[in-house]
C-alpha cells in the first residue's frame, strides 16, 4: 500500500522570543513530509508557509501552537496563538508592513513578507485575531501529486 | 559546479565543511540579508551570500536546501550557528570579500563564456 494513503498529524508548542530554536517544527515537519515521500514542491510550499508562521509567534507572540496534518490529498498547517493579536488584518497583509522593532530586522527578519509569503504558497488561507488575545492562521496546501506517483 | 572548486576559486574559507559537504553540487546563487526574501526566492541547491551571522541562517539553509552560506565583510558566525551547521550539515564559508565581489566572482564562474562574448 502506498505511503499516500496514511494520514500522519503532530503539534508543536513554541515559546515566544525563542529564536535559539526557530525553525525547529518547521524542519520537523518537513522531515516528516520527505519520510512519506510527499512530492518536491508540496514540501516546498509547506516549508515556507510553516517557517513564516512559527516565526511570527517567535517574534510576536509569548507562545504558541502549530498543528500539521497530512493526507493523501493535502497537508494542512494551523498555527495559533497567545499574544498581542493583529488590530488590522488588512494592513499587516500588505507586502513591507512591518511592526517587528529594529533588532528583529537587523537579523533580516521584519521585511513585512511573512504574510503574504504564507499566502502565497498555500491554496486555502484564513487569518483570524482578536486583539489582546491571539492569532490563528489555517493553511492548506493542496498536494499536486504527478502522475507516476498517483498511480504507485 | 562542485561547492570544493567554487570556495577554492573564490578564496572562501570553509567554517565547518566536511569533504563530503564539499563534493556537493552547487547550482547557481543568491545574495540577499532577509530571510524572508532567501525563503521566497532562494533557489535550491544555490549558494547563499549574505552578512547575516545568527542561527537563523542555518534554518533557512536546511527548509531551502542551500548549497551553503557565505558570510561577507570579514564577519564571522555565531557560535550558535556553527554548532547549528555541524548537526545540520550545512557548510559554511566566511571571507573578507564583500558581497558585491563574491556574488560577482560566482556568476563569473557561472557564466564566464557569455561574459567575454
Ligand atoms: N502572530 C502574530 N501576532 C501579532 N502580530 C502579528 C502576528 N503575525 C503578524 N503580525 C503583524 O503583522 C505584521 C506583518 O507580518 P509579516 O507579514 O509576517 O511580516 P513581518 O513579520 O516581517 O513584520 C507584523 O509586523 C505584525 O505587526
Ligand atoms: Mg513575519
Amino acid at each position: 500500500m502506498s505511503s499516500h494513503r496514511q494520514i500522519k498529524e503532530g503539534s508543536f508548542h513554541i515559546l515566544g522570543g525563542d529564536f535559539a530554536n526557530a525553525g525547529e517544527a518547521s524542519t520537523s515537519i518537513k522531515r516528516e513530509l520527505l519520510e512519506m515521500g510527499v512530492e518536491e514542491d508540496t514540501i516546498r510550499r509547506v516549508s515556507i508557509a510553516t517557517f513564516e508562521a512559527e516565526m511570527n509567534i517567535i517574534i510576536y507572540a509569548t507562545a504558541g501552537i502549530i498543528r500539521y496534518t497530512i493526507t493523501p490529498e493535502e497537508v494542512i498547517i494551523i498555527a495559533e496563538d497567545m499574544g498581542p493579536g493583529i488590530e488590522d488584518i488588512e494592513l499587516a497583509m500588505q507586502e513591507g508592513y512591518s511592526t517587528a522593532p529594529d533588532w528583529v530586522r537587523e537579523m533580516g527578519w521584519g521585511a513585512g513578507m511573512g504574510l503574504p509569503n504564507m499566502k502565497k504558497n498555500s491554496d486555502v488561507f484564513k487569518i483570524d485575531s482578536v486583539v489582546g488575545e491571539g492569532t490563528r492562521v489555517d493553511m492548506i496546501i493542496k498536494r499536486r501529486r504527478n502522475e507516476t506517483e498517483a498511480d504507485q | 559546479m562542485r561547492l570544493k572548486q567554487i570556495s577554492e576559486r573564490l578564496s572562501l574559507q570553509p567554517v565547518n565543511a566536511t569533504e563530503e559537504m564539499l563534493s556537493a553540487d552547487v547550482t547557481g546563487g543568491y545574495i540577499s540579508d532577509l530571510l524572508s526574501d532567501v525563503m521566497a526566492n532562494a533557489e535550491r541547491g544555490t549558494l547563499w551570500i549574505t552578512l547575516q551571522t545568527h542561527e537563523n541562517i542555518v534554518a533557512v539553509a536546511v527548509l531551502k536546501e542551500l548549497a551553503g552560506v557565505v558570510i561577507v565583510n570579514g564577519r564571522r558566525p555565531s557560535e550558535e550557528a556553527v554548532e547549528k551547521a555541524l548537526q545540520e550539515g550545512v557548510p559554511l564559508f566566511v571571507t573578507p570579500l564583500s558581497g558585491f565581489e563574491v556574488a560577482g566572482r560566482l556568476y563569473m564562474l557561472f557564466h564566464a563564456e557569455e561574459i567575454q562574448g
